[in-house]
């Protein structure tokens, strides 16, 4: 420890701006979302669950909103004039968007929340004090915080259910914030098995938990730098940038029929994550 | 009407304080006794929220913030008026504040502890709190010296230990008094190894004055940097009704005014449980009671700006909050915070009530009230109307224990003030002599030469 870490390694602690930084070597993880092929059946949240060690709140913590759902499937009724049976709901899952400009990773005292160099907005349960500050900022709302010390909650886990619980995720202790984290034990994971190999992950290689029981394949998770890979794909055909507010494509007269768009672009966090439905006027 | 009798003589002065470190009035120890019976209740709270976990506190997703980061607001807000009385005051020459400028920045201090306490008790995990500070330690860690938060804790800690110097560095020549009157006890000890062997010389009056007057130069910039970082932690933030520019002056303007108001209630109860008439007289609450209304009207304006530039900026997440602010589920408090910040220090405009001790007991308070609600209504609608639809529907309302904690800073802070008053003279003895010298002074020369000019501001 000595004042030349402040003085010299502390600028690098975090990434330059997005927009003029470097490209992410080798991987970017990014996500796109099918909201039309989204069905709202909330499998993905269950398998997030049981994938990253989600405690089980229970009714009155639900009601107080001290829910813990890392994916949430968010249900909005379009005023459409029709009543309940005949009125449709729209869907849209919802987790952490990996910001590449995250409002979270600035305002964090101790620095818990941070960019990875692949893309990712990490957090070091060990380093969090609770502040609370990330979750505060974040547009999304997508920061979960724990309440309760849920391990030793009792109904959280029965029993019988420790058995169930994922050997690759530590259970968090009160007093921290947690979040989606792109399920980031598979890709390390996965990054270590083909290390052995010499070379990077192919796409589909990596899954994350609720890409992989979307029974409809809403979900694709992949890496953008990547261009052979599904995700880069398919940002490419909706022609979204990453690293752009605003989309080349939506300066265009009269607009484009495409699809793609991020949630709370004009905010300029630069969301990872890349949701598909028209946007319809009626919508509006 | 005098600030001040002319002819009293200094060892009634001296007399008079040093009495209040004796035998206060009965209703001292009443307010002692409630003080510490609402500080238990906190504790009692305290204690439940660290051992079950911050859930009880009924904050949720995503009202992450609730009643404990906005009493931290208010009552580091409450800290500023003692540095105004005490600091910028003193370099502006303006001398009647010399009899009431030490509980005044007593106030600061204590309630800098009070609002650090609520830092503590906001955070999930209370005991690494330390991760904060930017302490040496063998990982090389650092905390992000781009969080409000971080500049925040630093601010705090720097404000709170130039305030308790200035204050005890002030004290000096009037805890060398009390080492010399009171003859025996703890309090004998206490006062002759904190008046640091003052004697009196003309070498310590110097020096005396030269450091006095660096600490408050050092303390006015601290003052405005302190809650304007505060307002940092919400401006700099991105939610719609907090990413408002003009926050750190706002916030600055409200801190001296519940720090005014406060100064005013203090001031009541002083005056009476330590029988103090003789030096906090009406016609120096009369000054401060207009300060406080000039300090309203100004909080006020600062008020009409943030609505004007958000309803005529057109962004359409910022206005709605404030048309939730106005018409939502907090629309009760807020309309009392406009009633109880804006409205009723129109009562002090009047002169009959600005001498008018229980009138201003009442008005302070409720000012103080209206000011607690401003800060509840800066945090809280935000929460329950920003950007993200989804969370638009949950509203959250703060149980007991936060609801005991808020109350239980009152006792806390009435505690510490009430045990200091008691332990050290909280009226200056050797300013208030000061004053009576420079006004009889200055009154003789007016009788001399019969000249018209005023003796306000005579030093």
């Amino acid at each position: 420890m000595s004042v030349s870490n402040l003085l010299e390694n502390w600028a690098e602690f975090r990434h330059t701006h997005p927009v003029n930084d470097v490209p992410h070597d080798p991987y970017k993880w990014a996500m796109s979302i099918d909201l039309d092929a989204c069905t709202g059946c909330n499998a993905c949240s269950v398998a997030c669950y049981a994938e990253n060690n989600i405690p089980v709140v229970g009714r009155d913590k639900f009601q107080h909103g001290q829910v813990m759902h890392w994916m949430r499937i968010e249900r909005y009724w379009p005023e459409d004039g029709r009543d309940f049976p005949d009125q449709g709901a729209t869907f849209l899952p919802m987790m952490c968007q990996q910001c590449e400009a995250a409002p979270c990773e600035t305002v964090c005292p101790v620095g818990a929340t941070n960019h990875t160099a692949d893309g990712l907005n990490s957090q070091a349960y060990n380093r969090c004090v609770g502040s609370r500050y990330c979750s505060a900022n974040c547009p999304f709302k997508v920061r979960y915080f724990n309440w309760y010390d849920y391990p030793t909650t009792e109904n959280v886990w029965p029993a019988e259910m420790t058995q169930q619980l994922n050997p690759d995720i530590t259970l968090r202790s009160k007093g921290v914030m947690e979040k989606c984290t792109f399920c980031v034990q598979r890709i390390r994971a996965g990054e270590r098995a083909v290390k052995n190999e010499g070379r990077i992950l192919r796409d589909g290689e990596v899954q994350t938990a609720c890409q992989q029981v979307c029974p409809s394949g809403a979900i694709t998770f992949g890496n953008l730098v990547d261009p052979e890979s599904k995700v880069h794909q398919k940002w490419k055909a909706q022609r979204v940038e990453l690293n752009a507010d605003e989309q080349e494509k939506d300066k265009e007269e009269g607009g484009t029929d495409l699809r793609g768009y991020r949630i709370l672009e004009e905010l300029r966090p630069y969301p990872s994550v890349m949701y598909m439905e028209r946007v319809r006027e009626s919508a509006i | 009407m005098k600030d001040i009798n002319e002819d009293i003589a200094w060892a009634k002065i001296n007399k008079d304080v040093l009495r209040s470190l004796e035998s206060p009035r009965k209703l001292y120890w009443v307010i002692v006794f409630c003080a510490l019976a609402a500080f238990s209740i906190a504790v009692g709270c305290e204690v439940y929220q660290y051992n079950i976990g911050m859930g009880v506190s009924n904050l949720n997703n995503p009202h992450v913030w609730g009643l404990y980061i906005a009493t931290f607001i208010f009552w580091i807000g409450m800290s500023h008026s003692g540095t105004l009385l005490s600091a910028i005051l003193h370099l502006m020459h303006a001398d009647w504040r010399k009899p009431i400028y030490r509980f005044a920045e007593a106030m600061t201090t204590f309630s800098l502890m009070t609002a650090g306490l609520f830092v503590m008790v906001h955070l999930g995990r209370l005991w690494q709190f330390y991760y904060s500070l930017p302490y040496p330690n063998d990982r090389g860690l650092w905390p992000n010296f781009q969080s409000p938060l971080l500049w925040d804790a630093m601010a705090i800690f720097t404000y709170l230990s130039s305030s308790i110097l200035f204050l005890f560095v002030g004290m000096i020549p009037d805890l060398a008094i009390c080492r010399d009157n009171i003859h025996s006890g703890w309090r004998k000890k206490l006062y002759t190894v904190l008046a640091l062997g003052w004697e009196g010389t003309d070498r310590q009056w110097r020096n005396f004055r030269v450091t006095y007057l660096t600490i408050a130069c050092f303390l006015i910039p601290l003052a405005v940097s302190v809650h304007s970082i505060v307002a940092s932690d919400f401006a700099m933030s991105q939610q719609p009704g907090w990413h408002v520019t003009s926050f750190p002056p706002y916030f600055v303007a409200g801190a001296l005014y519940s720090g005014c108001a406060a100064i005013i209630t203090l001031f009541i109860i002083l005056r009476y449980v330590f029988k103090f008439e003789e030096y906090m007289t009406l016609p120096i609450l009369k000054k401060t009671v207009r300060l406080t209304f000039a300090i309203a009207m100004v909080w006020t304006y600062l008020n009409a700006v943030e609505f004007a530039s958000v309803w005529y900026s057109h962004d359409v997440a910022s206005k709605e909050v404030l048309i939730q602010k106005a018409t939502g589920p907090y629309a009760l408090a807020w309309w009392g915070m406009i009633f109880c910040g804006s409205i009723v220090p129109l009562i002090l405009a009047f002169k009959r009530f600005q001498t008018n001790i229980p009138v201003l007991l009442v008005t302070s308070l409720l000012l103080n009230l209206g000011m607690w609600l401003e800060r509840w209504m800066i945090v809280a609608p935000t929460f329950s109307h920003g950007y993200y639809p989804w969370t638009w529907d949950h509203d959250q309302w703060p149980s007991w224990v936060q609801w005991g904690m808020v109350f239980g800073s009152f006792g806390w802070f009435t505690l510490l003030f009430m045990v200091f008053c008691k332990v050290f003279p909280s009226v200056s003895m050797y300013e208030v002599k000061e004053m009576v010298y420079h006004r009889s002074l200055a009154s003789k020369k007016l009788e001399v030469s019969g000249a018209q000019e005023s003796v306000e501001g005579a030093h």
